[in-house]
């Protein structure tokens, strides 16, 4: 079953179709991964379906409910989370606050629960705060959680995004290039937070410029170019593909 | 005796003012550069009770403050839309406006003639006449205020507002309603700047809308940046050394047609040394931007 449905998706910036009348769906509980060479749309679709951009025309479904026009935040609430191609994480506020506010809801972020400090929401900072300090230690970075996010390096940044995202427990993740620029030693950690979600029954939509990273963690490889869906099938299928080498490497100059 | 209590008083009014603006520009980010225009509906709301309906300042003190809230929540519209300097612009014109407002609408605040007599504060059927009586009245409001806001920045809520500070798209990423949470600061934040307009009305006991012009907004927005926003003890810092300090070129026995304009380059001149020694202010840790 199609958890995201996408039917007749286009996006214009002035004449440019960035995404071109694109039809597309992603299954539940699957790892999907979105490539394509470098403007091919992966990140104006990623900002389409989370509702950072509005779509010139079509239409976005989630879990047979159709969000094509909703705001970012009610999006979030609908179960979807993301990541950024450039990591956007609150530079100025501790890693732990980071990953405080996916945890917790508009009940205790409510200005009435400030002004009163209720117990109600002060235990629930509790208990949030555990758990972000469990989510920090499964990756090894508890004893960075007082540290002001900037203080972190570039992979790290990468990581506690993607548990940022998480901290939501998103039915859909979509994350936009998690490995890219990272440390080599980082990168198996991330790809194993990104395929424990399977186990959590979630489903994950990644873009991905890796071949290895794409072979290693996606079942289901979906290519663009120009905006719209050139092939879709498994790794093997995709690597093996004809059209998707010449939209990454140019036709050969001795091809029939 | 009374002239350093004089100070004091002002200082402390200036203090409500910079704390309240710096809820609005040091947590939650947002440039807004015409804080004055909430002090401006303050007065006028308790002022004008007072005079033409008798109503205690008491009474008339809140609701200047809950009338600044809903201007605030009109000034913070456009916080929804703009960014940046944009921003700075928008909220700018809207000062502008109300000043504008205070000054033309003469059947209402009698215009540049001002509102004379508003009665003071008065406690137990006493009024509060001599300046140390309402030092500690503004001494009490100046606690109240940083008490309120220190515990909203420190909630959850506050967080919030750091986060759209940090960076709003990542806020909205994680479902933060960010439009709801920026109208919500700005109107907290008018409402304690209406306050402060209030305690100055019926301190002075008379008003006109020179009192609440943009220079005065940038004045305060400068206290908030001077000693550092995002920080409680900033406005703190920023009101007392803006209020004082010029204060102490009285005492070099200038004529006033000279100590007027050296007040305005000194606070230039502060500016741009600290923008480039200090651009987090005093005993901020926030850097603008």
């Amino acid at each position: 079953m199609a958890l995201l449905q996408i039917e007749n998706l286009s996006r214009n910036f002035d004449g440019v179709k960035a995404v071109d009348d694109l039809s597309l769906s992603v299954e539940k509980g699957s790892v999907t991964a979105l490539i394509g060479p470098n403007g091919a749309g992966k990140t104006t679709l990623f900002n389409l379906i989370t509702g950072f951009m509005r779509p010139t025309s079509g239409n976005v479904t989630f879990d047979g409910k159709e969000i094509t026009r909703l705001s970012p935040h009610r999006i979030v609430s609908q179960g979807i989370g993301r990541t950024f191609q450039t990591v956007r994480l609150f530079p100025k506020m501790t890693v732990l606050d980071n990953l405080m506010l996916p945890l917790s809801g508009t009940g205790e972020e409510g200005l009435f629960a400030a002004l009163t400090g209720s117990a109600a929401m002060r235990r629930k900072e509790e208990t949030n705060r555990e758990k972000a300090a469990k989510l920090l230690e499964s990756v090894g970075l508890a004893h960075k959680g007082n540290d002001d996010a900037e203080t972190l390096s570039f992979g790290q940044r990468r990581l506690v995004e993607i548990l940022r995202t998480l901290a939501l427990e998103p039915r859909l993740c979509l994350f936009d290039e998690p490995v890219s620029g990272v440390f080599p030693e980082m990168i198996p950690t991330i790809l194993k937070v990104i395929q424990e979600q399977k186990a959590h029954g979630r489903t994950v939509f990644f873009i991905e410029h890796n071949m290895e990273t794409v072979r290693e963690a996606a079942d289901r490889v979906i290519v663009l170019h120009h905006g719209r869906k050139l092939a879709e099938g498994t790794p093997a299928e995709i690597f093996n593909h004809a059209g998707v080498h010449e939209a990454y490497f140019g036709r050969r100059r001795n091809a029939p | 005796m009374d002239y350093l209590l004089h100070i004091l008083v002002i200082t402390g009014i200036y203090i409500i003012l910079a704390s309240s603006l710096n809820l609005v520009l040091g947590y939650a980010g947002l440039p807004a550069l015409g804080h004055m225009a909430f002090a401006c509906v303050g007065a006028y709301t308790s002022s004008l009770l007072a005079l033409d309906f008798g109503i205690s300042p008491w009474l008339g003190l809140p609701l200047g403050g809950i009338l600044a809230a809903l201007l605030g929540f009109v000034v913070g519209l456009p916080s929804t839309r703009l960014k940046g300097d944009y921003l700075a612009l928008a909220t700018f014109g809207l000062g502008v406006i109300v000043y504008s407002v205070a000054k033309n609408w003469v059947d209402l605040t009698r215009g540049p003639m001002g509102l004379p007599g508003i009665p003071k504060f008065s406690l137990f059927g006493f009024e509060l006449q001599p300046v140390w009586s309402y030092l500690l009245l503004v001494a009490l409001f100046v606690v109240l205020t940083a008490f309120i806001i220190n515990r909203i920045v420190t909630s959850p809520f506050g967080r919030v507002l750091v986060s759209i500070r940090e960076d709003e798209v990542a806020s909205l990423s994680l479902g933060k309603n960010v439009d709801a949470y920026k109208l919500t600061a700005f109107m907290v934040g008018a409402f304690f700047a209406g306050i402060a307009g209030s305690l100055y009305a019926h301190y002075i006991t008379f008003i006109d809308p020179t009192s609440f012009t943009a220079m005065e907004s940038i004045s305060v927005l400068l206290m908030v940046v001077f000693g550092g926003m995002g920080s409680i003890a900033g406005p703190f810092v920023g009101a007392s050394a803006l209020v004082i300090l010029p204060e102490m070129l009285r005492f070099l026995g200038m004529p006033s047609s000279v100590a007027a304009p050296l007040r305005q380059m000194i606070y230039g001149l502060l500016l741009v040394l600290l923008m480039l020694y200090r651009p987090q202010g005093i005993v901020g840790r926030y850097r603008f931007k």
